[in-house]
């Protein structure tokens, strides 16, 4: 009886936040996977470059004055006929490929993470609201998210992207697009949020500390946000690394089928909607290097993801 | 069992009302029908005819079921871009994708199946572990990243295979076929390639996963004490079992098929329903967009309702207690 009394206050000290990351399982299970730790080295390569893309490249690409049509389609530096600074060769509007993948990697993680965190807000809260409430509401909500999963995401970002810019007319500057991008791809991914965060709040609305706080007289909005949301997260968070990489590949979808950023501001998919062009001419740096940038990118954000999953579900501890 | 059919009919009715309802209310919101009709001289006289010809004068609801009405008889109106009736556009389109779809999940279920297979029973095999590698990459891979990569490889560096378009195509009734000449059947193998790809990839994953776990179960224990060959177990009880989750998914999946079909039209230059979807989106033709939305709806519907129809086949325990099931 005695340990007890004494073991109870050293487990009530907090350690700081830093000391408990590095002694959590997920860092023990992130340490022991050289493939998670290689991808998240390089997730957070990408996303250095992107930030520092201003810095690196050696060249605007979305300055047409810095461009050069004499430069147009000049191999990459190593085979023959390359030239410096163009160490992956141009395009053919004369516009260095290694710049404006930077740039255009820029383009494809913004678009990707706001549209994530525009699903993710909407669908949380919808889910919230859903689970909580139940009654009508859950079964209007639920019902709309039914009718969602009928269509594949990519067509309904296709569609609403559509849909919206011949509302708005044709003559579009290049933010005003990606805004429309980050609206349609938010719009097509909130279901899954919105159906885990359901379930979870449904399960958390009957613990005593949900009735605890209704006792004491806390307003509906209060207890979902400040006690029920930390509690359904977790899930929330594997969901959006993995929607964070699917929103990267449906933007580089819409803007490769023409929808999407236009060419005088590329993202990942357009550049590679242009080098497409080249690719029986024999040009093949224009289409290859984007494609793997945004293969890598996209393969690494889905290993973390995978490794998140892994690491949080306790029936695989 | 009749009372299961019946539900899922009635829902699948439910999701095509709220779809029709989606595509109608398009035509509200983008663009104004009787100005994409008439020409610039058209006088108020000619617009208001027109307006009342269409029936755009009367109330919303009464508008709607009149859309309804229609679309249950496959009419949509004419396309703004093409000037012929939609139903028109489509049918001549629809040839090109039922075939390549139908082809690409064939394709996708049978390799997927045996690779999953494979991959279970020969667990920490070399070829299972490579074959497991290689489909983390083909699930992160865009689907028109593959398509580009395929057409670099056999079309532009080593010309066996055609890189767009059907080839030669023959027609048997209404019905354009690419299956039966040397050109067509050609041009199928990198788009039904393409489109397979990630299908194949999930299939194998989720056959080996639940090959996995019906294997440690005490049917295949005792299966495998009474001395039945190991062949038997794997493909007659083990395999049969792990059948239900990869209908589901491969059923679902079918939605995906059509969005990627999309994406690998577009790629190869397919004249298939994606293809138009994607210039219609582009034009704004509204009465294409709308007609593909039901169209990708009922396919989905019919889709469940088959899957819910293969449930019964597999399992016969839904078939003899059909108030315990679900």
């Amino acid at each position: 009886m005695s340990d007890i009394a004494v073991t109870v206050p050293e487990t009530a000290k907090t350690p700081s936040l830093g000391a408990r990351l590095f002694d959590s399982d997920l860092w023990a299970s992130f340490k022991r996977s050289k493939v998670t730790m290689a991808a998240a080295f390089l997730t957070l390569l990408f996303f250095l470059v992107a930030i520092l893309a201003g810095v690196l490249s050696p060249q605007d690409p979305f300055d047409p004055a810095q461009l050069e049509l004499l430069n147009s389609r000049i191999p990459p530096l190593w085979e023959s006929g390359g030239q410096a600074p163009f160490l992956l060769g141009t395009d053919q509007q004369g516009r260095d490929m290694l710049s404006a993948i930077l740039y255009g990697l820029r383009i494809s993680l913004v678009v990707g993470f706001l549209g994530v965190a525009f699903s993710a807000t909407l669908g949380i809260g919808l889910g919230l609201v859903a689970g909580y409430f139940g009654g009508a509401v859950d079964a209007v909500i639920m019902r709309i998210a039914d009718v969602q999963l009928t269509f594949p995401a990519i067509l309904i970002a296709l569609l609403i992207d559509g849909v919206v810019k011949s509302i708005l007319g044709n003559q579009l500057d290049p933010m005003t697009i990606l805004g429309v991008l980050v609206f349609s791809i938010g719009l097509s991914f909130w279901v899954q949020y919105a159906r885990t965060v359901r379930g979870s709040v449904m399960v958390e609305k009957n613990k005593d500390y949900v009735a605890a706080a209704r006792l004491i007289g806390l307003p509906a909005l209060v207890i979902m946000l400040r006690h029920v949301l930390p509690n359904v997260l977790g899930p929330v968070l594997v969901i959006a690394t993995i929607n964070l990489a699917l929103a990267i590949i449906t933007e580089a979808t819409l803007s490769f089928l023409g929808s999407g950023m236009p060419q005088t501001m590329p993202s990942l998919g357009t550049l590679i909607r242009i080098g497409n062009n080249f690719l029986f001419s024999g040009e093949w740096w224009i289409v290859a290097f984007p494609g793997i940038a945004l293969a890598t990118l996209v393969l690494a954000i889905n290993l973390l993801g995978d490794w998140l999953r892994d690491a949080l579900n306790p029936r695989l501890r | 069992m009749f009372a299961y059919i019946l539900r899922s009919l009635l829902q699948g009715a439910v999701v095509l009302i709220a779809v029709a309802f989606i595509a109608f209310s398009m035509f509200r919101f983008v663009g104004d029908p009787v100005a994409n009709m008439v020409g610039q001289e058209a006088s108020m006289a000619d617009r208001e005819e027109l307006t009342k010809h269409l029936g755009l004068d009367q109330p919303f609801p009464i508008q709607f079921l009149r859309f309804l009405g229609k679309a249950a008889q496959g009419d949509f109106g004419i396309s703004y871009r093409q000037g012929r009736p939609v139903a028109a556009v489509m049918a001549e389109r629809l040839p090109a994708t039922v075939e390549l779809a139908v082809l690409s999940a064939i394709f996708a279920t049978v390799v997927g199946v045996a690779l999953g297979v494979y991959a279970a029973i020969r667990r920490h095999g070399l070829v299972a572990n490579a074959v497991m590698t290689l489909s983390l990459v083909g699930v992160s891979l865009p689907t028109f990243l593959i398509g580009i990569g395929l057409i670099y490889v056999f079309a532009v560096e080593l010309r066996w295979l055609p890189s767009f378009g059907r080839g030669e195509t023959v027609r048997l009734g209404g019905w354009t076929t690419g299956l039966l000449t040397k050109s067509g059947l050609q041009s199928l193998i990198l788009p039904v390639l393409t489109l397979g790809f990630f299908q194949l990839t999930l299939i194998m994953r989720l056959v080996r996963s639940e090959m996995l776990e019906v294997m440690r179960s005490d049917f295949i224990r005792f299966a495998r004490a009474r001395g039945i060959p190991n062949r038997v177990i794997e493909f007659r009880h083990a395999l049969r079992n792990t059948m239900i989750p990869v209908v589901t998914i491969a059923g679902l999946q079918l939605g995906s098929v059509i969005a990627f079909a999309i994406v690998t039209e577009t790629v190869f230059q397919w004249p298939g329903l994606g293809a138009l979807f994607v210039n219609a989106v582009q034009f704004a033709d509204v009465p294409v967009m709308a007609a593909y939305l039901v169209f990708v709806a009922f396919v989905f519907v019919v889709v469940n309702l088959a899957t819910d129809l293969a449930y019964l086949a597999l399992d016969p325990r839904l078939r003899a207690a059909p108030t315990a099931a679900r």
